[in-house]
């Protein structure tokens, strides 16, 4: 994908090399995973290394699909919080996931802007593509579809947060397309981030 | 006005620390730091900068209550959470112009005495996250950030810290809060961040367009600064025009220019044969003005004259397609979502409002609801923690005041007066 037609991206920056979690599966950080736990917790006062749960659990969801209650024990031991304080934190953000979602999370902001533009339609035709409603996964495990709220790009209406990718200016009748995409290009079918700046022209 | 803060975000590299220092990039922080911590407040301060996240509040003024007598760290926490709907400013910035923010973290930090600054981005913005990150560790290979910055014996850590979801933690205290590893939930006021803020430090938090505007006052002076706008509302200003027009994006221009040069100049206007109906100016949270208001000033004093707020400078524009109860229902979800849960009126109250405004807009409304949904809004708006409360009544009382009519057309008639075909945009299931 391209944010810029400059910015040379990294390409496997955006891909989810995750396998799911079976439930009840112990948890530990890869070697990687435990290297950049270790280097992000520095970024906190010594005493406060509760400020790290948000940055360790993506760490957790990026390397498992979604966040069990065996990783959520591994992440308070890991920084000193009680079990139920992480789940506490979980239960309250909503990108995380308790539950296994699909290899492609298509987030539709369902926000003003994008309603305007034709959001629900866009909804509806993923519904109707992969016969699920919004919150489930399709039957072959690779999508699961949510309605989100506004994703700070309303100038792009309507959006589709894919993972942690963007697509944009997602017309209703190109959602087949855009399935297909996915499925044979993975994240690399995605539009970005496109700005429109001063004169309204496109980058 | 020629554009300052986004006047080289479409150029290659533009986001590179190479291409910032050739265009002036960190001189600010040079001559920052060639004054004294106290110099640099009342610079800022005689710039009349004000807070670009919604408030409006005098920044040097932020910056002077931080406590300097407190014997705990001084912190800066950038506020990167930009999600108010409408708002997409600071996405812009971060992405392109990456280094004018840390220039701004770098000065703040140096004029409260901090030594550490975060940047709160939010949760979906893990692309600006890589931007960021990037930027940061160039400015350390530079001896911008890190110990002892360019030789002067001042510190300064910047971070990044990713959210994960969650509209509330755009309210400082909440912020805060999420930064300390905790649900994003607002607390009790005061005490304010400047004497008690993050791990109960003196904090200042900042919105991102604020700390990219500090290095332009240190680069030019606080005079060039404010005459770039009218009195009080200096400097340049992002604003972003979404909805029913043909243009939508960020526009950058003093807040001398208008709402109907924005609207109907730089975004085009509404699409050819549809008329204006109303526009939301700064972001969901704030009363709507009509087309026979759009030749107001775009500043935060003007907009707030016309009985409205400037806020984020989230333009929603709304056509004649619009359904003002499908707004306020489309509105109120959006708020019932994203309510923190601390405060009972505001979490229960929003989900009332949520059910009477989604009955009436099925067409089983009665004509007492209307009062009710004002005794809620009433019964929410000022009695919560945070301004969440008073913001998600909003659309409901600002469309009851201006669109009464639809309310009682919806009630009357048992569906939503508007053609049929208009209907495409109706939420899935709702008719």
């Amino acid at each position: 994908m391209s944010f810029h037609p400059e910015m040379a991206y990294d390409a496997t920056f955006h891909k989810s090399a995750r396998t799911l979690a079976e439930p009840g599966e112990p948890f530990v950080y890869t070697a990687e995973h435990r290297a950049r736990f270790d280097e992000i917790v520095t970024r906190y006062p010594a005493d406060r290394k509760r400020s790290a749960v948000l940055p360790a659990l993506y760490l957790v969801q990026h390397q498992q699909g979604y966040v069990t209650a065996n990783a959520m024990r591994y992440v308070a031991g890991l920084l000193e919080m009680t079990p139920a304080d992480v789940e506490d934190v979980v239960s309250y953000y909503t990108m995380f996931y308790t539950k296994p979602v699909g290899r492609f999370v298509l987030s539709v902001c369902r926000t003003l802007s994008c309603a305007l533009n034709g959001a629900e339609r866009v909804t509806e035709e993923i519904c109707g593509a992969l016969g699920i409603r919004p919150g489930e996964t399709d039957a072959s495990g690779t999508f699961t579809l949510i309605e989100v709220e506004c994703l700070g790009a309303c100038d792009r209406a309507p959006v589709v947060m894919v993972n942690d990718g963007w697509q944009e200016r997602q017309r209703p009748e190109d959602v087949g397309r855009l399935l297909d995409d996915l499925r044979t290009r993975g994240e690399a079918a995605l539009t970005g981030c496109v700005h429109v700046i001063e004169g309204g022209a496109t980058s | 006005m020629e554009p300052l803060l986004t006047r080289h975000v479409r150029e290659p590299n533009c986001f590179t620390l190479e291409f910032y220092l050739r265009h002036d990039g960190y001189e600010g922080l040079k001559k920052a730091l060639a004054q004294t911590p106290e110099q640099v407040i009342d610079l800022v301060k005689a710039s009349g900068l004000r807070g670009r996240g919604g408030a409006g509040f005098p920044t040097g003024m932020k910056w002077q209550f931080v406590d300097k007598k407190s014997p705990n760290p001084r912190y800066i926490a950038c506020n990167a959470d930009e999600s108010e709907p409408g708002t997409f400013k600071d996405h812009l910035l971060m992405e392109r112009n990456p280094h004018l923010l840390i220039e701004g973290c770098a000065i703040g930090c140096y004029a409260i005495g901090a030594k550490v600054a975060y940047i709160y981005i939010r949760g979906e913005f893990f692309h600006v996250q890589h931007v960021l990150e990037r930027a940061i560790d160039e400015a350390y290979a530079a001896g911008l950030l890190g110990k002892n910055v360019l030789g002067s014996g001042f510190d300064c850590d910047v971070y990044v810290h990713r959210g994960a979801g969650a509209y509330e933690a755009g309210e400082e205290t909440a912020l805060l809060e999420s930064l300390e590893g905790k649900r994003a939930q607002p607390r009790n006021k005061p005490t304010f961040p400047a004497v008690v803020g993050l791990y109960n430090c003196p904090t200042a938090v900042n919105n991102v367009e604020t700390l990219a505007n500090v290095p332009l006052i240190l680069r030019h002076g606080a005079e060039w600064f404010a005459a770039l706008g009218p009195e009080k509302n200096g400097g340049p200003k992002l604003y972003c025009v979404s909805g029913h027009v043909k243009r939508p994006g960020v526009y950058e221009a003093s807040m001398k220019t208008t709402l109907r040069q924005l609207i109907e100049g730089d975004a085009g206007g509404v699409a050819d044969g549809r008329t204006l109906k109303a526009v939301i100016p700064g972001g969901s949270s704030v009363p709507m003005l009509l087309p026979d208001q759009l030749d107001t000033e775009a500043s935060f004093d003007a907009v707030q004259k016309a009985g409205s707020l400037l806020g984020s400078a989230g333009l929603i524009v709304l056509d004649d397609t619009t359904c003002m109860v499908w707004l306020a229902e489309n509105l109120l979800h959006f708020y019932r979502h994203e309510s923190c849960g601390k405060c009972t009126p505001c979490r229960e109250g929003t989900d009332w409002l949520h059910k009477i405004l989604r009955k009436i807009e099925r067409g089983d409304g009665q004509m007492r609801d209307l009062d009710l949904l004002a005794s809620i809004s009433g019964n929410i708006a000022g009695k919560t923690l945070c301004a969440f409360g008073d913001a998600a009544v909003t659309p409901v009382l600002t469309t009851l005041k201006h669109f009464r009519h639809e309310y009682e057309a919806h009630i009357r008639d048992g569906r939503c007066t508007l053609p049929a075909e208009w209907r495409a945009r109706q939420p899935v299931g709702a008719h």
